[in-house]
């Protein structure tokens, strides 16, 4: 792998990693708001 | 140490980049289908929204059944992108998908997939009920298994059939809210039922060299352009009367059945335009097919406007 292509395929890990984090906060708020609505609604 | 010190490539840790690239999440998001799923959430919104109860039901509850649906149906175009990869890589109209383009990994896409819809099923279980949970299981196991796998390329009624996949939202959003499934859903079921095989042959009329290439016996490739035509005028027909029976069993008033009327009769009127189209001896369109054309862009107003004017007759005039 040239440096190039290194540095190419790490900016590109580096964008699925920052997209996969995001949802996983987006899952873990969801879950947060799921389960509240769940017990203010009994 | 200085990162600016380090080469990448030779040894040691490498460098943080100095930067990252999100365009391979546009793939991603490819996946999904993304104007697939609009007029899904939309359906599935509506069935939502006209189920008796709904105003009991928590905004984030019901927020999350419709990203649940979204995602359910993403998660099936996903897999049937997987599957299709060898006939969208010789389809013009496909052939730039993320998997044939070879930007995405077929296994990779697969388990997107599956992850995908396990986990919109999952999370639909937890926010709403087991019934809404099933039937939408039930809706990404029939695309994928019934209408992708088995259908597609064995006959040409295979979007007839298969149609009924599409046809499962509003099902999936009264289910939500009631944790059953009446007559009411099932009206809206047969609509979008009825209302696919016009809808996919206007399509399917202009794409058939498409078709026919990638093997698929689409009903153009199998019976041809004339029957596909006398086909589509067949199924506006029998949907004018569909429309009108969610106010024929008396859930909707007569604002919705004006509507209901009106668009299918223009629906037939589109299907007559298509059938009487200038052809050749085959059939095939002398007017590089505009009457299917509009036909084709009539058929989603057609849904569009059907269902929204059922969900304002229900909310705004209480019918």
């Amino acid at each position: 792998m040239t440096p190039d292509e290194r540095a190419l395929f790490e900016k590109r890990r580096r964008g699925r990693n920052i997209a996969i984090g995001l949802v996983l906060v987006s899952l873990a708020i969801l879950f947060y708001f799921i389960g509240m609505a769940r017990l203010l609604r009994g | 140490m200085s990162d600016a010190a380090m080469e990448p490539g030779q040894g040691g840790s490498a460098p943080l980049p100095a930067s990252y690239d999100m365009s391979e999440v546009g793939d991603w998001i490819a996946l999904l289908k993304p104007r697939v799923m609009s007029l899904v959430v939309f359906s599935g919104l509506v069935g939502m929204l006209v189920a008796p109860g709904v105003g009991a039901m928590h905004p984030v509850l019901a927020a999350t059944a419709i990203l649940c649906i979204a995602v359910a149906a993403g998660a099936a175009g996903a897999i049937n992108m997987w599957y299709d990869r060898d006939i969208d890589a010789v389809m013009r109209r496909t052939s730039k998908r993320p998997i044939p383009a070879g930007r995405i990994a077929p296994a990779s896409a697969l388990a997107f997939g599956i992850w995908l819809s396990v986990a919109s099923v999952t999370v639909m279980w937890m926010a709403t009920n087991i019934a809404a949970a099933f039937v939408l299981a039930l809706s990404i196991a029939f695309y994928v298994f019934v209408y992708t796998m088995w259908l597609k390329r064995r006959t040409p009624q295979n979007i007839v059939i298969g149609g009924a996949a599409g046809a499962f939202p509003p099902l999936i959003g009264w289910a939500a809210v009631t944790g059953d499934v009446t007559l009411v859903p099932i009206i809206l079921f047969a609509i979008i039922f009825f209302w696919t095989p016009p809808h996919f042959w206007s399509l399917a009329l202009w794409a058939h060299d498409d078709y026919a290439r990638a093997g698929v016996p689409m009903l153009p490739v199998t019976a041809g352009a004339r029957e596909t035509r006398r086909q589509i005028v067949i199924y506006a027909v029998l949907l004018a009367p569909i429309g009108l029976l969610p106010w024929l069993v008396g859930f909707s008033g007569p604002a919705y059945a004006v509507v209901a009327a009106v668009l299918g009769a223009m629906f037939v009127r589109h299907a007559v335009a298509v059938l009487r189209d200038r052809q050749d001896d085959t059939g095939r369109s002398l007017t590089r097919d505009a009457p299917a054309r509009a036909c084709f862009r009539f058929s989603l107003y057609y849904l569009f406007v059907l269902f929204a004017a059922l969900a304002v007759d229900h909310l705004v005039f209480g019918a």
